[in-house]
């Protein structure tokens, strides 16, 4: 396993360089002017200015190699700077975004918190929800209970959050009043009623994008326990004698649990993507809103930069959840 | 010649009839699959019954409520949206089901070749990672610069934008479907009766069709489910985007977005659209579900 | 001396407006919500009208229009103009004189050498300063002494305020910006997202599209404004939810550009928290229509000059297209209380405005169908009109936008009526208003035959406005597509108009020309006016002192703005 780890690794560095160039050629190909928010009411040669000024004269290859250089070679060196105290990095040119013309990694790390406290904590609330509801659902197959997970996780899942998001806000902000309808990016938890507001303000986004994560993963769950539960090994555990609790939790949820670990493994990069929607309607203002008005803007740096840092996070992942299978059934081999 | 094809038929056919047999036993799956059809039929057939025209705009009848004139009221513009949900719910059904369709297709050919054969799965797995890793938007500006035009010209704009969006959907969206249907065949491959049915010198391709794929179907299945609301859900957010369907050109999912506005006006106008797509995807989950009952020999005749 | 200044100044303001009784921030936090967030504070970088509010709260002009369009000294003592002897006769140069004890935020003080160095800034190689226009034709800022400036030109200025006027052209700081000339510009983040400015706020956080965080500057020049303390200035989101949050659940105070159906603002405002202001400029949402052929066969020479378009050169269709359609609805459905019915490509400032076009405001189908009997255009089998193998059939593109998608279901429906086919297509704003030369989709390249979309111009002067229908500023390929002429339209009467304009002086006469440009643009159909839009924003009832202006910032006289208990 160590030895596959290790050559999935090596191998992940072609990939990320493949991955990196067809990103970049893709946003070169796809229509669209870092131009195209400026008011008609400037002309167009001074447009070509601004293009010229933002380096979009010079010729592809040049402008390739320089956003590799910056992005796999002085943003490291900076983050190392800013850890050690040390001046690697020094006068070395970033990656500079074309709309806020300064540093994009300082904003992924200013975007990260709320990003990370809205759709990281819905995503573990959705995945320990959706696990328990699964496992009880297949368990306890066409109950009461059953119907009723279907019903709300096909509700959860079919209707969509800028819809749900809207129907939150009009409920608990507008006719209730409880909840704020936007999420302060700057507020600072430093004592019990600080908690108690970023509690408040984290509650809609929280549970709208909890709904939706829980309904996928417990479907899987389910379905994965179901064809499991019949399985023969289940029968011999049982004719053995073992407690109907070991046989479950242990036996079949094991067994159960690759598909499961897949989706949540793809699941894991899309957190830190944000939830594009659910952090408009509720103006979270994360990593999601944050590629989305980069793409809007044309802002291919930022653009390039957020999309290859999920690609290092979705390989990453999805190495983590094909060495999780080898663990939860050791006769996977991948030698 | 003749008797073995007979035979083999006759086989296939009774099969088949077991299957049904088992299906009709599972009654959410019978009201699913009755409510799913008659859903199809009304949407197909009802602008034969209902003539309003769904484009017809009336400065006079705007933001009508329900009546009987117009039972499901009219929008902004005064369009009869009854008949806009009709219209809609052919674009949104069509779209979902041939969208999720070739998203499965893709997912559980490149899952069940990269479980299977140990050689492909090292390159097939980039392949997918490099799919996720792409980002969305770009991508389809890039699909609809290069091909909507020629599309267009050999279609016409309708069926050329049909095309488009199911491809753009369903090339974007096999990714998880192949990734779970590879990690269940991975741990399948190691089974029992898998390397019993290999040591008897099953050749790979029925070992594919008879073991592996009968047994990854319940994965496959609840993919299918989701695909659908995934599918009807993106393509709302494409015509949004002004990427999918001409603005006149209404989906339930178009219909349910253009109307949240009207959230506290309107109620009605948002709920319905949602509705449709919800029951659309229940109903479709419990055809699921019985269909893998149904294929499951060792549930089949208990 | 200083205590004493400053008593006699606050001593002064007290006499001349009583009823400022609040004092610096006395009135707590100003809440504005821009549902597009800035991404900088420097308008020189990025040409964005969020930008240039944004940053209209920290650095200011010499000279800023008010409610009205007319020009109000802000820096300045006082508008140069020719009478009191502030432009030179010659109109090559105008002398500005900054008001007596100027300070920046930082304390030192405002000299003309920053004057001098906001023009070197933005004129500097290799910036792309996103203004540089303002500074056309001049040739040098010169120091008389440490408050007055003269703005020189190469050539006679008949509206010399270009440079240094409007939320456009603001004052930097010459200490803070010396080491961001040209290409260096982007490396100043502290400069660039933290202005030291002579405004009522300076920045204490800056999060690019996210918030600003703003602290009422404790240097500004009326010791008893602004009345709030701090602001928050929060990006992100949609109209509805920044109309939701003044007018439902009143956490905002103001909120920027409402563009929402008129019904769903007037029940939000009906809830009684906030209100609705509204203001109009020069914004016109308009129907351009293609002179030439964009027939795809035609490869290189689609769109241009050289093929006329099969159906649309003729007048008597664009006219019926322009009959055909009822503004008076298509206003109440798409902009109600932000919008009205216009005749005109140029509705504004008053003096410009004709009158000589309004019968279009009266939709008339059937005038619409015999005008095209008429012309020899019969009706086919299928309802669509033809004449020699001709069909009546357009394609009609615009952004995406829920009200524009609405216009144009609307005006199929009409252009249906009376025999003409339509097709529909919206695009991606940031593909449509983007002039990438490889997309097809651009609306310069305007491969359509009809396009909609809304124009204005800066200020108050339309000179450079009209001369966008010049034939040179027709899109083409050699002009690699770029251009303001889309319609393609070229007459020589029409460019001769243009060239006397630029030679024309006196209001009364510049007028004249003007509205002689607008009714030959009309009068021809090459552009089909639908509506004339105004600036529409939200501020809760606990917010006093919002004037809205459509000529400059929004944000213009914060430092007046107020809380007012109700």
């Amino acid at each position: 396993m160590l030895n596959y780890t290790i050559r999935r690794l090596l191998v992940a560095i072609p990939t990320l360089l493949l991955i990196s160039l067809v990103i970049f050629l893709l946003l070169e190909l796809a229509p669209g002017d870092p131009m195209a928010n400026v008011p008609l009411t400037v002309p167009p040669e001074v447009k070509q200015q601004m293009r010229e000024a933002l380096g979009l004269g010079e010729p592809l290859p040049i402008r390739f190699f320089k956003w590799m250089t910056q992005f796999f070679w002085i943003e490291p060196l900076n983050l190392i700077d800013n850890i050690f105290g040390t001046g690697f990095a020094e006068g070395e040119l970033r990656v500079i975004s074309w709309q806020w013309r300064s540093s994009v990694m300082d904003v992924v790390v200013q975007r990260l918190p709320q990003t990370l406290w809205v759709v990281g904590l819905s995503y573990v609330l959705g995945t320990l929800i959706a696990l328990p509801i699964g496992i009880i659902s297949a368990y306890k197959q066409y109950s009461l209970f059953d119907q009723l997970g279907t019903f709300v996780s096909m509700i959860g899942f079919s209707v969509p959050t800028f819809f749900t998001g809207v129907l939150l806000i009009v409920i608990f902000s507008v006719n209730l009043g409880w909840f704020p309808s936007i999420y302060d990016t700057t507020h600072v938890v430093s004592d019990w009623s600080s908690f108690v507001f970023q509690l408040k303000q984290m509650i809609m986004p929280v549970s709208v994008l909890a709904l939706y994560n829980a309904a996928q993963i417990s479907r899987f769950m389910r379905a994965s326990m179901l064809d499991n539960l019949n399985q023969d090994y289940v029968r011999t555990a049982r004719a053995k004698g073992l407690s109907e609790r070991v046989v479950v939790l242990v036996h079949v949820l094991r067994n159960s649990m690759i598909p499961v670990v897949t989706v949540i493994a793809l699941g894991v990069p899309q957190v830190f993507g944000g939830a594009i929607i659910t952090e408009q309607v509720f103006k979270v203002n994360g990593l999601g809103q944050m590629l989305i008005s980069a793409i809007q803007a044309n802002d291919l740096p930022t653009v390039q930069t957020l999309t290859v840092i999920f690609a290092v996070l979705i390989i990453v992942f999805n190495l983590i959840a094909d060495i999780l299978y080898g663990i939860l059934d050791p006769r996977i081999r991948y030698d | 010649m003749t008797d073995i094809a007979q035979i083999e038929e006759g086989a296939s056919r009774s099969q088949w009839w077991d299957v049904w047999d088992q299906f009709k036993t599972h009654r959410g799956a019978l009201i699913g699959a009755v409510f799913f059809l008659l859903l199809v039929l009304v949407v197909f057939l009802g602008p034969y019954v209902w003539t309003l025209d769904y484009e017809a705009t009336n400065a006079r009848a705007r933001n009508l409520p329900p009546s009987l004139e117009h039972p499901f009221g009219t929008d902004r513009i005064g369009r009869d949206f009854f008949a806009q949900m009709l219209k809609g719910g052919q674009t949104s059904l069509a779209v979902g089901i041939a969208a999720m369709l070739l998203s499965l297709f893709f997912g559980t050919l490149v899952g069940v070749v990269a479980g299977y054969y140990k050689r492909l799965d090292g390159i097939l797995m980039r392949f997918t990672d490099l799919f996720l890793a792409l980002p969305l938007l770009p991508l389809l500006l890039v699909i609809i610069m290069l091909f909507r035009d020629p599309l267009r010209s050999a279609f016409g704009p309708e069926t050329g934008i049909f095309i488009l969006i199911v491809v753009v959907i369903g090339i974007t969206s096999w990714m998880q479907t192949a990734r779970i249907v590879r990690g269940d065949v991975l741990a399948l491959k190691e089974r029992e009766f898998v390397l019993a049915a290999r040591s008897i010198g099953t050749p790979n391709v029925k070992m594919i069709m008879r073991h592996i794929l009968p047994n990854v179907l319940s994965p496959i299945m609840v993919s299918a489910t989701l695909g659908i609301a995934n599918a009807i859900i993106t393509e709302s957010a494409l015509s949004f985007l002004g990427l999918g369907f001409p603005s006149d050109f209404p989906t339930w999912g178009r219909l349910l977005f253009d109307s949240t506005d009207y959230l506290q006006q309107y109620p009605e106008r948002v709920i319905l659209p949602g509705l449709a797509i919800s029951l659309s995807v229940l109903s479709v989950n419990y055809i699921g579900d019985g269909l893998r009952d149904a294929l499951d020999p060792r549930i089949r005749g208990r | 001396m200083n205590l004493k200044a400053t008593l006699l100044g606050a001593a002064a303001a007290f006499a001349l407006a009583p009823m400022a009784m609040a004092e610096r921030g006395s009135d707590g936090q100003l809440n504005i919500i821009y549902w597009q967030a800035p991404s900088i504070m420097n308008p020189y970088l990025s040409g964005g009208t969020k930008e240039l509010e944004a940053a209209s709260l920290v650095i200011e002009p010499l000279a800023r229009y008010d409610e009205t369009g007319a020009m109000v000294p802000w820096l300045a003592e006082a508008v140069p103009t020719v009478d009191n002897g502030g432009v030179s006769e010659d109109l090559t140069s105008i002398t500005w004189t900054l008001k007596e004890g100027l300070v920046w935020s930082d304390g030192s003080a405002v000299t003309s050498e920053d004057v001098r160095f906001s023009w070197q800034y933005c004129t500097a190689d290799g910036g792309g300063c996103a203004q540089s226009e303002k500074f056309n034709n001049v040739v040098d800022v010169e120091i008389v002494d440490e408050r007055t400036v003269t703005v020189r030109f190469d050539a006679p200025k008949p509206f010399p305020y270009g440079p240094f006027v409007g939320a456009q052209a603001p004052i930097i700081q010459a200490a803070q910006f010396a080491d961001c000339l040209g290409p260096r510009a982007p490396e100043c983040t502290d400069a660039n997202f933290n202005p030291v400015g002579t405004g009522p706020f300076t920045v204490t956080e800056f999060r690019p599209n996210d918030v600003i965080a703003l602290a009422a500057n404790g240097n500004y020049r009326d010791p008893a404004k602004p009345a709030f303390a701090t602001v928050i200035f929060k990006g992100g989101g949609d109209a509805t939810s920044a109309a939701r949050a003044v007018f439902e659940t009143g956490e905002f105070d103001y909120a920027w550009n409402l563009q929402l159906a008129p019904d769903v603002l007037a029940r939000m405002e009906a809830v009684g928290k906030g209100t609705v202001v509204s203001a109009y400029g020069t914004s016109v949402e308009r129907i351009m229509v293609n002179m030439t052929d964009v027939n795809p066969d035609l490869g290189d020479e689609r769109g241009t000059a050289a093929h006329p378009h099969p159906f649309l050169t003729d007048i008597n269709v664009r006219k019926a297209m322009s009959m055909s359609v009822d503004r008076e609805l298509l206003n109440e459905v798409g902009y109600g209380p932000a919008g009205r019915p216009t005749c005109n490509v140029l509705p504004g400032p008053e003096i410009y405005a004709s009158a000589a076009n309004d019968n279009c405001l009266v939709q008339d189908i059937e005038g619409a169908k015999a005008l095209l009997d008429a012309a020899g255009w019969e009706v086919g089998s299928d309802g669509v009109r033809v004449k020699d193998g001709v069909r009546l059939s357009v394609l009609y593109q615009t952004s995406t936008n829920a009200v524009r998608q609405d216009f144009q279901a609307l005006i199929k429906g009409w252009w249906d009526e009376i025999g003409i086919e339509t097709e529909l297509r919206n695009i991606d704003a940031s593909v449509f208003f983007g002039s990438d030369p490889g997309s097809p989709d651009t609306f310069q390249k305007f491969f359509a035959d009809v396009e909609m979309y809304t124009n204005n111009f800066d200020g108050t002067d339309p000179e450079s406005y009209m001369a966008n229908w010049e034939c040179k500023q027709a899109p083409r390929p050699e002009t690699q597509w770029q251009g303001n002429n889309m319609p393609r339209y070229c007459s020589e009467e029409y460019d001769a108009l243009v060239a006397e304009f630029a030679g024309t002086a006196g209001i009364e006469n510049r007028a004249a020309i003007a509205k002689r440009q607008n009714d030959m643009l009309m009068q021809d159909y090459v552009i089909i006016p639908l509506v004339h839009r105004g600036r529409v924003a939200g501020h809760s009832n606990a917010l006093g002192g919002v004037v809205m202006n459509p000529w400059d910032s929004e944000l213009w006289n914060a430092a007046d703005w107020h809380r007012v208990s109700n």
